[in-house]
């Protein structure tokens, strides 16, 4: 049976500066679906992410995250686009950050803490300050300190795009890995046809002024996936399938204009 | 603990290396300026020269050093008023934005007042001499210290602002771990500011009072040295002042240093 973790239903945000940044959207993710919300710059994705996390009231519509079953801190974990790390805390207290909000020390935190760095690869890092890392390196402490609360609901955006082709690739395979080790359902929020093919099981294709949903693509390949995915013949496939339907939804932009 | 303890004297290395060239710079010029003095035989009540000033602090000691006490008191317990009341009131300014809107035009107008047309009033007013000279100090003090504060207490990063929502965070936490922490950097340029100016404060208000108050600062000193034509001993009082504002401002920077060295691009040196 399919759990629905997150049901949005006729969905808009309108801004008091007039702005429609979301119109009528309607979606519902299951439990350990994998979704990317796809589509170009202003078309509300961010909007629709911070309406999830409950940062953002809704104009019309109704959101519901499904409650966690478990007793835990924080069911969700967000990833911004920028690191978005306290630049005074080590990398320890950054992550320490969620548990520290819900009560817990230094010391009844530590094992979480560390366990979450180890899953990212930073272990040795423990006392680095923010400014002392690379890019890719701040991004993964803020992945972890996603995770120290074993949240099922992972929200991402975009969060590699400030980063190498190299780097970001490498953290997708990381992004994967994760979500399949810790069953999590992902939305992450993409610039990147190739990014969101690669990650997702459904592809949201989002189209612009005013921000809906366009199309909700179905990436039917085994997952999680690895490297050979991306030199598929099936990669290529979908890829060119979900970059006819971006642009399809640019141009009906264009005749707006 | 090995590294940290390289980079200090590093560091203290580097910072001898840099006062090594105002230093020699200084003696050079005390030295042209007693042969000049010695050399024109300038009357020392219109030029006098250092090896005299000199002279005038060691023999003046008993006086000038009560009256550097005494300076010295009203501009630190003015400047810690200012630091405990301008970040206190910061805070609530901050937590209430009614508040901060209806009573900041106010500390506006206080602050762009300049203090030597208000210390006359305040020394009326004020019985106790040495009370009216600290609200004087505090009162120049205080506003650079409310203003940095409240800025640095908005300048929270909007996505860190949401991320401690996101983690249901209280009014308090966000306050404590996030608000305070960021505004660090702008609280430290007030203080900074405010250190040079609680200084400036005191003197000019000692310098209003006069020789009518019980005055016993080194502006007062300066005052009736002017009267009495001792020109050294005005000198002397004149350097123990410089010096003073010499000490705030190395005091204060060093604290800002102490906080701020593990992570503000302020005061980081970038490694080369
Ligand atoms: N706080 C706000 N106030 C007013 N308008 C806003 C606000 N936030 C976003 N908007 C507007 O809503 C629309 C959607 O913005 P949003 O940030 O969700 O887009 P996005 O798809 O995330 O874009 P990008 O890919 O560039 O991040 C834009 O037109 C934007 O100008
Ligand atoms: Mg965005």
């Amino acid at each position: 049976m399919t759990e629905t973790l997150i049901r949005m239903e006729g969905v808009s945000k309108q801004f008091t500066k007039g702005v429609l940044a979301v119109q009528d959207m309607s979606l519902s993710i299951n439990r350990g679906d994998f979704v990317s919300l796809l589509g170009p710059s202003g078309c509300g994705k961010s909007t629709a992410l911070k309406m999830i996390a409950g940062l953002l009231p809704v104009t019309a519509g109704k959101i519901a995250v499904a409650q966690p079953t478990t007793k835990s801190e924080q069911d969700l974990g967000f990833v911004f686009q920028e690191p978005t790390l306290m630049p005074w805390a080590s990398v320890f207290d950054n992550v320490w950050l969620p548990l520290r909000l819900a009560g817990n020390d230094r010391k009844a935190a530590g094992d979480r803490i560390r366990a979450a760095l180890t899953e990212v690869g930073l272990s040795r890092f423990e006392t680095s300050y923010p400014r002392e890392l690379s890019g890719g390196m701040k991004m993964r402490v803020s992945i972890a300190r996603a995770l120290v609360t074993r949240p099922r609901i992972l929200l991402m955006d975009e969060p590699f795009a400030a980063l190498d082709e190299m780097t970001r690739m490498k953290l997708n395979n990381d992004v994967l890995r994760l979500a399949a080790e810790h069953a999590l359902t992902v939305v992450f929020v993409t610039h990147s046809v190739f990014e969101s093919v690669y990650l997702s099981n459904r592809v949201v294709v989002m189209a612009a002024r005013p921000g809906r949903v366009a199309a909700d693509v179905t990436i039917d390949e085994p997952w999680p996936r690895d490297e050979s995915f991306r030199t598929s013949e099936k990669y290529v496939q979908e890829c060119n399938k979900v970059s006819a339907i971006l642009k399809s939804t640019l141009n009906m932009d264009d005749i707006d204009h | 603990m090995a590294t940290s303890q390289s980079t200090t004297s590093a560091g203290i290395r580097t910072w001898l290396a840099g006062a090594a060239a105002p230093v020699g710079l200084g003696v050079i010029l005390l030295v042209i300026w007693q042969a000049s003095v010695t050399y024109y035989a300038v009357p020392h009540y219109v030029l006098p020269s250092p090896v005299r000033i000199a002279k005038a602090l060691a023999e003046d000691w008993a006086t000038l050093g009560l009256s550097l006490l005494s300076t010295l008191r009203v501009t630190f317990v003015a400047l810690f008023l200012a630091v405990t009341l301008g970040v206190m009131l910061a805070i609530l300014l901050t937590q209430w934005r009614w508040l901060e809107r209806s009573l900041l035009p106010y500390a506006v107008v206080l602050q762009v007042t300049p203090i030597v047309s208000l210390a006359p009033l305040i020394i009326i007013w004020v019985g106790d001499i040495q009370v009216a000279l600290l609200i004087c100090a505090w009162l120049v003090a205080f506003f650079p210290i409310l203003s940095n504060t409240i800025l640095g207490l908005n300048s929270a990063d909007h996505n860190l602002v949401d991320l401690f929502e996101v983690y249901g965070a209280t009014r308090w936490q966000k306050l404590v771990l996030l608000r305070l922490p960021a505004s660090m950097p702008y609280f430290l340029g007030g203080l900074k500011i405010s250190g040079g100016l609680a200084l400036i404060g005191a003197v000019v208000a000692e310098f209003v009072a006069g020789t009518g108050g019980s005055g016993s600062g080194l502006a007062f000193r300066i005052l009736e040295s002017g009267y009495q034509l001792r020109i050294p001993r005005m000198f002397a009082a004149l350097i123990l002042i410089s010096i003073t504002g010499i000490a705030i401002y190395l005091v204060t920077n060093w604290i800002s240093w102490l906080i701020l060295h593990r992570w503000h691009e302020s005061a980081l040196k970038r490694e080369v």
